[in-house]
């Protein structure tokens, strides 16, 4: 296809009049009558009127200025950008399950309660835990909720100091973030030039104000914290507990499991591990998990399985209170459920390795022209500090533009913070032998063309349908609604 | 592949993990299944909900969801993609998300929006939040208690945990107490009043004078709505509230059990710099095109870590794709006529139910658009068990003599005489 950049706004194509929509005649007509005046808007919103054809045209073009992992090959590291298999999709839109009010009584929903009960059973299988909620609604909701399953956990035992988390300083952004919402200050723990935690910095900071440790394994770096089960016993023995951020789980599935390994709270992201679309930055789903012992302060409500077969809500006294408006994005709920279903244990076993392995086959491929700071077996991703070569000036930013040019999405870059020049590269394991191997090509032609071309690499990108947008131009006067746009004349 | 990692099995790869934690087993899960074998699976769990004709509201409507609408939202490259991190290959989630932007603003008459929350108790959570991080020093927050419950429910989790002190405000006949906030806001330490409209029974409460006493008293206004609402009512921006919060999901979204809808979040531009989650900006590109990148990225988690305004990473961002496709379809006018149809019905049915003699409205000098409360002689819980044998649910249960009705474009007048007949007919 050779076309111009589409760039046309819904409101471009408005013409007065024009509508997309018929409505269903209920037999009682349409009006405002007994609503008093000034309880109605004075003012019509300003929303485009468009008929049907222009409409679905507007929004398919415009999807064709996107890279989904249907289009390309997606290393973006920490974010398991794994394909979708299409059927997921399909089990999510049954008639009976989306028509389904969210406070339908239990005796009609059960089909509902039964695929929520299953999921969470088999993530406590995969996770190693006692009870998972699937209420919360993406990642980081589940960080949050977990640290509100801690805080609830030292009340109920009346030990109330308990106000602070410590954090690797290679752990995710969400980490630190989701603590201060949860009201918990952030110590952070340093790593050891490996990017494990340094487990004699940690010794320090353990004390009686300690209400958990938040780590990731393996870590932002891709390596396995092989120290863990001391660490999780130092933080036990401090009093602590335990949470694992489950966004870097892919690597274990099938190999170990987060409750093996000494934690006592954990959240996982459906939408890496367990396939469900990205959808442009969500929707997600954060299932937290606790072992035995914290179930009781999971949030409301909780799916139960009655003595008679039966499912039914409940919303025990002890919990932590409602997070979500009901039982999280049910929709995606279900993807994630028909794709472990899928798997079965012969796919589940396959995942972690085969994702490890396209790891270290890329990273082994490629360590002769990118700098490999941490020289170790990694897990589903590892990190480059930019190109081995420093003398050509060329930087992570300009390798990551450049992979657009080859039609690949770029990794993840300037995380984590360890290194100046990060390129987080994380494969998954969907991706067949070709695919890695067309990109290791094109990683070694970037290092060839930054050695012998460096302008090249240094002005990419250079065939997508927009180059070098003005960040800097956004933020200092912002243009955020099209009314901003008309009055800044863009 | 492996004899390039220097391998000879594939255990080497995980020679790192301590012996003890290795799994050494199958998980305890069924074999693999064929796609065949999947579709049975769920065709026989959906067998186990009952259709129901939906009078049930509190927040979440039956609505009619476009296949145009749907079909976008199965393009695969918005549904695959990531969040825009690369905006010279993302521009379509970009571009959505700034139409999104522009029109939650338009709808709730206020300068800014964000990019979406996950729903709107979390949307109101975090909107209490915010005022209490523009005030610098004050910890309390008003919420009036004719909100949803579920929303007041969430925002007491976030506060207990956050170190924010709510105070419910009574009702009084239906409707917040205007005298208990003014008691209240005389104290001198609140940071925010959220109040909504409609209320949690339905009803248009007037706020005439509500911002003015608010803004008095230094504390900013939150305002929650149901977003296909404000296609007629008069808007939190009309109102002078400072940050517009509720939920999308009445724009037609799939009730789906609960969800992926999506909370929005909407304010003043004096309030920018101080919102939760990602927001959307128009530039330039060095060939001179308009084009959208993420912005003042200085305020999220990736970049501040625990210093930013929220630790929102993962959104709704397929659903502000579907709030865009829905409205474009729709337009202003078709947003309107959805109001007044859901109005016109929720009259008629409630007029019908009054005859019936079985029920009455329970506050019948206020005004409703879409929803309203009904006491009823007969324990709710009777009903409902009687009408959902029938296929209907009859509304949701608020006490044991108080039922809460909506109407939507999905029912018909031949809907509302079932179920007056069921409420009839003991």
């Amino acid at each position: 296809m050779n076309r111009k950049f589409y760039s046309n706004l819904i409101f471009d194509l408005s013409r007065k009049g024009r509508k997309g929509y018929r409505l269903p005649d209920t037999g009682c007509g349409a009006s405002l009558e007994g609503i008093p005046a000034n309880l109605l808007r004075e003012s019509a919103p300003e929303l485009p009127e468009v008929d049907e054809p222009s409409v679905v045209r507007h929004f398919t073009n415009l999807s064709t200025n996107n890279f989904g992992v249907d289009t390309g090959f997606y290393p973006l590291g920490s974010c398991t950008m794994k394909y979708n298999p299409k059927i997921n999709e399909e089990m999510a839109a049954l008639p009976n399950m989306s028509a389904l009010h969210p406070l339908t009584p239990a005796a009609a929903a059960q089909g509902a309660l039964e695929a929520y009960f299953t999921l969470q059973e088999l993530l406590c299988e995969i996770g190693g835990m006692s009870e998972f909620t699937l209420n919360p609604f993406a990642g980081a909701h589940g960080e949050l909720t977990g640290l509100m399953v801690i805080r609830a956990y030292h009340r109920s035992r009346g030990d109330m100091k308990r106000d602070t988390v410590i954090v690797p300083d290679s752990a995710h952004g969400t980490n630190p973030a989701s603590a201060a919402v949860a009201g918990l200050k952030v110590v952070e723990v340093k790593s050891l030039p490996d990017g494990t935690v340094d487990v004699e910095a940690l010794k320090p900071l353990l004390n009686d104000r300690v209400a958990a440790m938040m780590m990731t394994n393996p870590n932002t770096l891709g390596i396995f914290e092989t120290r863990i089960p001391e660490i999780a016993a130092m933080v036990h023995e401090a009093g602590g507990l335990m949470y694992y951020d489950g966004a870097n789980i892919n690597p274990l599935v099938g190999v170990t499991r987060p409750g093996d390994m000494g934690f006592d709270v954990m959240h996982i992201n459906l939408h890496k591990t367990f396939s469900t679309p990205h959808g442009g930055g969500g929707p997600g789903s954060g299932p937290v998990g606790v072992r035995k012992g914290l179930e009781q302060f999971l949030p409301s409500p909780r799916v139960v399985k009655l003595d008679d077969g039966t499912f039914a809500l409940d919303s025990p006294e002890t919990s932590l209170g409602q997070v979500s408006n009901l039982l999280g994005n049910f929709a995606v709920e279900l993807r994630a459920l028909a794709y472990i279903l899928s798997l079965g244990k012969e796919g589940l076993r396959e995942v972690g390795p085969m994702a490890t392995l396209a790891a270290n086959y890329i990273k082994e491929s490629l360590r002769d022209l990118y700098r490999l700071p941490v020289d170790r077996v990694c897990k589903h991703e590892f990190v480059f500090d930019g190109l081995a070569d420093k003398s050509t000036g060329v930087t992570t930013l300009n390798v990551a533009k450049r992979l657009l040019d080859f039609g690949f999405h770029a990794p993840t870059i300037y995380f984590p913070l360890l290194f100046h020049e990060s390129l987080m590269i994380e494969p998954t394991e969907t991706e067949n032998l070709d695919t890695l191997n067309d990109f290791i090509k094109v990683m070694r032609q970037i290092a060839d063309e930054a050695a012998n071309n460096p302008d090249l690499v240094k002005n990419a990108p250079h065939d997508t349908p927009v180059r070098h947008p003005d960040d800097t131009a956004a933020a200092l006067t912002p243009r955020v609604t099209v009314a901003d746009l008309k009055s800044n004349d863009l | 592949m492996l004899a390039k990692c220097g391998m000879k099995s594939i255990d080497e790869l995980y020679a790192d993990v301590p012996e003890q934690l290795l799994l050494k087993r199958d998980y305890d899960v069924a074999s693999e299944m064929s796609e065949k074998e999947v579709r049975d699976f769920f065709r026989d769990l959906d067998a186990k909900n009952k259709p129901l004709t939906c009078f049930a509201g509190q927040g979440f409507y039956h609505r009619y969801s476009p296949s145009a609408v749907n079909y976008i939202l199965g393009r695969s490259e918005f549904l695959t993609a990531y969040t825009p991190y690369q905006p010279e290959i993302s521009q379509g989630t970009l571009q959505y998300i700034f139409e999104y932007q522009s029109m939650m603003a338009s709808l709730t008459g206020l300068e800014v929006s964000n990019a979406s929350m996950y729903d709107g108790s979390t949307a109101t959570a975090e909107a209490l939040i915010m005022t209490v991080a523009a005030s610098r020093k004050k910890k309390r927050v008003l919420v009036s208690a004719t909100m949803l419950p579920h929303v007041i429910k969430v925002a007491q989790t976030y506060a207990l945990n956050h170190g924010v002190e709510i105070t419910v405000i009574d009702e009084e006949n239906g409707v917040t107490s205007r005298s208990r906030i003014s008691e209240e806001l005389a104290k001198g330490d609140v940071a925010g009043v959220a109040v909504a409209t409609p209320n949690r029974y339905g009803i248009l409460e007037d706020y005439t004078g509500l911002a003015d006493e608010v803004h008095g008293a230094k504390a900013l206004l939150v305002m929650y709505a149901n977003a296909a609402d404000l296609g007629v009512i008069r808007t939190p921006g009309e109102w002078n509230a400072d940050i517009a919060v509720g939920d999308a999901q009445s724009l037609g979204m799939p009730l789906n059990f609960g969800g992926p809808y999506l909370g929005y979040l909407c304010a003043t531009k004096a309030l920018m710099r101080k919102m939760p989650g990602r927001i959307v900006g128009a530039t330039t590109d060095d060939m001179g095109q308009r084009v959208f990148v993420l912005t003042l990225q200085a305020r999220e988690q990736h970049i501040r870590r625990e210093k930013a305004t929220s630790n929102i990473c993962s959104n709704q961002g397929l659903m502000a794709l579907y709030v865009s496709v829905y409205l474009s379809l729709l337009g202003p006018d078709g947003l309107r006529q959805l109001c007044m149809t859901g109005h016109a019905g929720a009259v008629k049915l409630s007029q019908m139910l009054v005859e019936t003699g079985k029920v009455s409205l329970t506050y019948p000098d206020k005004p409703f658009l879409n929803e309203f409360l009904v006491t009823t002689t007969e324990p709710v819980d009777l009903i409902i068990e009687r009408c959902v044998k029938a296929g209907v649910l009859p509304g949701v249960k608020v006490d044991d003599n108080h039922l809460l009705i909506a109407v939507t474009e999905m029912q018909t007048v031949d809907d509302y005489n079932k179920l007056c007949q069921l409420i009839s007919n003991p």
